[in-house]
């Protein structure tokens, strides 16, 4: 399989086999880092609005593996400011690298960049659209810490309507016959087109507003995080953030080796005490964002089939 | 990586006067509006009798062949009675022959809509309207933080489904209903 010059934009871009081709990349990588892959090769790095982690997470993968980084933080000291569109900023970009990290409020940026692009494009975040990185390095994740992808019961809790992270998650795992369960108010339940997707690849799914009831289930619980903002009551906002929160009388009810997962950063639905147990994975999910970053940098500029 | 697939034009401006339309309206109740509709508004030589569209849809349509550009005799008739269809619009295009591109495109707003080919009032071609898989500019995408409605940018739409119609947009994956489908 040849990533050479790809885009990688949204994870609906990519089949089941070639998600699996990364995520053995993945692994080579990370057991193997190649200090000097990446030496010569410049990666530009746009961020139209700021994202510390995943820029740092890229700029770190880029030069652990020899490789050099130039680029603007957040738009404010960006050609935006003057007017200019986004198609002449990737045509100036790409004069000077050999390929293109964009984060952008603005949903389908990173699609629109890659076809103004002649070299591969990242989308490190398009609005509430796609993050592509962040689900590979959630599928990875999973792969380590459950040792399989295939036939998995992965509950999603929190914010299902708008987390983009989830939706990604949701169409990347229906490629090997997962179970579904989507906990939340209904205000922020996972929105009917994703059900109705499931619905035709014939996989099963639960939707509940009950925490504990599908507990004993799970092998996955993919924990986001609820703001505030996305509720039109307040109080309703109060009453969810408790229901919702993941502590050590949770963990009673559950399946020894459940593994939790949080995109990070958590404010209070996952408790501290969960950290110490066996259950936490999102410390170590964190952690693949470089050897996930690494790869994909890897593969897009054809230093690694 | 892709830019030689596409090519970048600017956005069409949006005009909608309708000066040049002569539209006439038909009560609904009258019993004898589908036989006399014909009566209403005049037949036409040469062009092309769009039936059987949606009331609702019938001036989309217009917007999708662009007639307000068209020189040609165009008559509009919407809100008409239909045993089929409930209520209906008619689209007669004088001197205008459809291609099957444009028929596509009225396949989006109005599924079960005839075309009739007119050549000295006589009926040459019946064409029958088929949804495209794929739609280059002609939907604005309902997604306010969408690119395309940010950028000069030509919008492109995969269809998801066809009844009911559900169409995907190329740029922020977002779904849209009919409802929410605006010509550019
Ligand atoms: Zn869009």
């Amino acid at each position: 399989m040849d990533f050479k010059n790809r885009d990688i934009i949204s994870i609906n871009d990519f089949s089941k086999e070639e998600l699996l081709h990364i995520l053995k990349v993945v692994k080579q990588i990370e057991n193997k880092p190649k200090n000097n892959l990446l030496k010569g090769k410049l990666l530009a790095t746009l961020f139209f609005e700021p994202s510390t982690r995943t820029r740092l997470s890229f700029i770190s993968a880029m030069e652990q593996l020899g490789g050099e980084v130039l680029g603007f933080a957040d738009s404010e000291s960006t050609s935006r400011q003057k007017g200019e569109s986004l198609w002449d900023t990737i045509r100036m970009t790409e004069q000077y690298a050999d390929a293109i990290i964009i984060r952008h409020p603005l949903e389908g940026s990173g699609r629109l960049a890659a076809e103004a692009a002649s070299i591969p494009v990242i989308n490190g975040g398009d609005g509430s659209n796609q993050h592509p990185t962040q689900t590979i390095l959630d599928m990875y994740t999973i792969l380590k810490t459950k040792g399989k992808l295939e036939n998995l019961h992965v509950g999603f809790v929190g914010d299902l309507k708008y987390g983009r992270t989830v939706h990604s998650l949701v169409m990347a795992l229906s490629h090997f016959s997962p179970t579904f369960y989507f906990i939340a108010p209904d205000a922020l339940q996972i929105p009917e087109s994703y059900l109705d997707e499931l619905f035709q690849k014939k996989i099963e799914y639960n939707k509940t507003s009950d925490l504990t009831r599908f507990s004993r289930e799970l092998d996955i619980l993919y924990v986001t995080r609820i703001q505030k903002e996305r509720f039109p009551d307040p109080l309703e906002y109060e009453k969810f953030k408790d229901v919702y929160t993941i502590n050590k009388s949770f963990l009673q009810n559950v399946k020894k080796d459940l593994k939790i997962m949080h995109p990070l950063p958590r404010v209070s639905e996952i408790d501290k005490s969960v950290d110490a147990t066996q259950h936490a994975a999102y410390f170590e999910q964190a952690a693949f964002g470089i050897p996930v970053r690494k790869a994909l940098l890897a593969l897009v500029l054809g230093k690694v089939k | 990586m892709g830019r030689k697939k596409i090519k970048k034009k600017g956005v069409r401006k949006n005009r909608r006067s309708r000066e040049k339309i002569k539209a006439k309206k038909i009560d609904p109740s009258s019993p004898k509006s589908e036989s006399k509709k014909e009566l209403t508004i005049s037949a036409i030589d040469d062009g092309t009798v769009i039936d059987h569209i949606p009331s609702d849809a019938t001036f989309k349509v217009a917007d999708i062949l662009r007639l307000e550009k068209h020189d040609g005799v165009v008559s509009i008739a919407t809100n008409l009675h239909s045993k089929s269809v409930g209520s209906k619009g008619i689209v007669k295009v004088g001197g205008k022959s459809l291609t099957q591109d444009e028929v596509n495109k009225i396949a989006i707003v109005a599924p079960d809509a005839t075309v009739n080919i007119i050549t000295n009032y006589n009926v040459k071609e019946k064409i029958k309207v088929k949804s495209p898989d794929f739609i280059d500019n002609v939907v604005k995408c309902s997604n306010p933080v969408c690119i395309t409605n940010n950028e000069q940018v030509n919008t492109k739409f995969y269809v998801v489904k066809k009844d009911p119609l559900k169409i995907r947009c190329h740029y922020c994956e977002r779904n849209m209903g009919k409802e929410d489908i605006q010509i550019i």
